[in-house]
């Protein structure tokens, strides 16, 4: 399937900016370990809903698909994908502020 | 507002992520935390809409207003108990949003050209389909729906491995082929059958593992979206996540002395033909009553308190935290101990004491609380099984040896509640039940506490 020609031809192809791309999403994945190491368990289910929170990150393209002059048909998986996100990002910090708001009360 | 301003924008918009992040990590900060989180969110969101890309606003209007609308409403109407499906669901519809995305830039045409997008394409396509209907899956279990009981799918480990091959090869294909983009769909339903196929056959106690995952999971799909639009911001917070669930993962597999592949695709040995019967193990168990426990919390000086699942489902957590202010009151030193994989999902039982208003100081890990387990007068076991199965230090050939467990059998007085001599998740009897300063106290978790509560007060 993939030979040598085929790989030469993805790697030509490649455009600049994506080896900067992989370098920025190999530096974050180490600034992510590194934060996050040694959370105390208490706090496991809202780390796990507030990051959740953030993963609806996802609206940014959700936007620009549902918002842009593209096919009809782009629009309207754009819509369905703002939605979503959306749950996701609304969602996700309400409900971890929620749960948040119960740890701090007995201060 | 030019592009430079944008990236400026999303740059604030990262280190905003990575200190909530940060500030998440720490139960002083962790308002303040998510609270950047959520600021951070909001000016990505602002400075996009300025894009010079977006025309039309009234797609995005309704659909932030649908999408905030059901997101409000179950994050306020949600009981605290049902977290872990929660979490499960937002998770779900994170991925989603990914696999959309990928197929609307897609399906836009001209600006995906290059084949390292295509790949990305393939990947936020690929991962975000698996988390979705992979998430759907958990969140149906975790809500004990009906129609996904007993569910198994035939030669499952060849399914999944044909079904991850299969999508390997259709990307293979679009990023050879990208004006096919019916390939990518296929590719992505595909990968919404993977995702089913993978978590239905996994049990209740292995559902921390899952929504961790799971977890990171939605993080990575959004990292590859974020490559597919050249867009550092989605790149970042993704992969963030991404590292965090991953984190999460290998605490809880730790937490169960199993390899992450074991969770996947192992099924739990069953116990091989050295270990006895239940029969055998309980000939001896002795049961008590609410007034009996109540006589021995009156003479205890140092009593622990070891909640599970069975607390989550019985709704006991509030009569606990009662109980555990009456002890407190009556000048007892009383504690819980934590199993790091009791509940369902990271974390469960800590919130769930948390709306109880127990104080997180007397919450204590399992490493912490185990050397002093000897000068413990009595352990209250509430509806928790295999996390305090001493077969896991005594018994090399149990499909629990070497899990990390709570030693409530080195206190004095173990009083285990629950309904039944039923076995746990790991399908083994459980030789604390039986033994010589265990005693059994039968029934619901909420009514045999309240019980305990009211001997304790009348005492």
């Amino acid at each position: 399937m993939l030979d040598i020609s085929t790989m030469t031809l993805l790697a030509a192809e490649t455009s600049g900016s994506s080896m900067l791309l992989l370098t920025v999403f190999v530096l974050a994945i180490f600034v992510g370990f590194e934060i996050i190491t040694k959370i105390p368990p208490t706090l496991h289910t809202p780390l796990m809903s507030g990051s959740n929170a953030i993963s609806g990150i996802t609206l940014i393209g959700a936007l620009l698909s549902a918002g842009a002059d593209i096919h009809w048909f782009a629009n309207l998986l754009g819509f369905l994908a703002v939605v979503m996100a959306t749950v996701n990002v609304v969602g996700g910090f309400m409900v971890t502020n929620r749960m948040l708001e119960m740890f701090r009360r007995k201060e | 507002m030019s592009s430079v301003w944008i990236d400026l924008a999303y740059l604030v918009a990262v280190i905003l992520f990575v200190l909530g992040l940060k500030g998440l990590t720490h139960p002083r900060t962790a308002v303040r935390g998510n609270l950047m989180g959520a600021a951070a969110m909001l000016l990505a969101v602002v400075v996009t809409l300025f894009d010079q890309q977006i025309v039309g606003f009234w797609l995005i209007i309704l659909g932030v207003i649908v999408g905030s609308g059901i997101g409000a409403v179950l994050a306020t109407r949600i009981a605290m108990t049902a977290m872990p499906q929660l979490v499960a669901l937002f998770n779900g519809f994170g991925g989603g949003a990914s696999v959309l995305v990928a197929g609307a830039a897609l399906a836009a045409g001209d600006s995906v050209t290059a084949k390292d997008v295509i790949i990305a394409t393939a990947a936020s396509g690929f991962i975000g389909a698996v988390t979705f209907s992979g998430s759907l899956v958990a969140f149906a279990k975790l809500q004990e729906l009906d129609f996904i009981e007993g569910i198994s799918i035939p030669y499952q480990q060849w399914v999944n491995a044909g079904a991850a091959a299969v999508c390997l090869f259709l990307g293979l294909l679009l990023v050879l082929h990208p004006e096919y983009d019916t390939l990518y769909w296929l590719m992505a339903i595909l990968a919404l059958g993977l995702g089913v196929s993978l978590v239905i056959s996994i049990g209740g106690a292995d559902m921390p593992v899952v929504i961790a995952l799971l977890n990171s999971y939605s993080g990575l799909a959004a990292s590859a979206t974020g490559f597919v639009l050249s867009n550092n911001v989605l790149i970042v917070a993704g992969s963030l996540v991404g590292a965090s669930g991953l984190i999460l993962t290998r605490i809880m597999c730790d937490a169960m002395n199993r390899s992450l592949a074991n969770v996947l695709f192992g099924t739990l040995a069953p116990s091989g033909g050295g270990g006895e019967s239940a029969d055998e193990v309980y000939a001896n168990v002795k049961s008590t009553s609410a007034d009996e426990v109540a006589m021995l919390l009156d003479v205890a000086q140092r009593v622990v308190i070891v909640p599970g699942y069975g607390m989550a489902v019985a709704q006991a957590q509030h009569t606990v935290s009662d109980l555990a202010d009456a002890l407190i009151d009556r000048q007892v030193r009383v504690e819980f101990g934590i199993h790091p994989v009791a509940g369902r999902m990271p974390g469960h039982m800590n919130v769930l004491l948390a709306e109880a208003d127990v104080p997180y100081d007397l919450l204590r890990e399992m490493d912490d609380i185990n050397p002093t387990m000897g000068q413990v007068d009595v352990a209250i076991v509430l509806g928790a099984n295999d996390v305090v199965n001493p077969l896991a230090r005594t018994d090399p050939n149990s499909p629990i040896a070497g899990m990390p467990i709570i030693d409530v059998d080195k206190a004095r007085t173990v009083i285990v509640i629950k309904r039944s001599l039923s076995p746990g998740f790991a399908g083994i009897p459980n030789p604390l039940f039986a033994a010589e300063n265990t005693l059994m106290l039968f029934g619901d978790g909420r009514a045999a506490v309240s019980d305990i509560l009211k001997a304790v007060k009348e005492g």
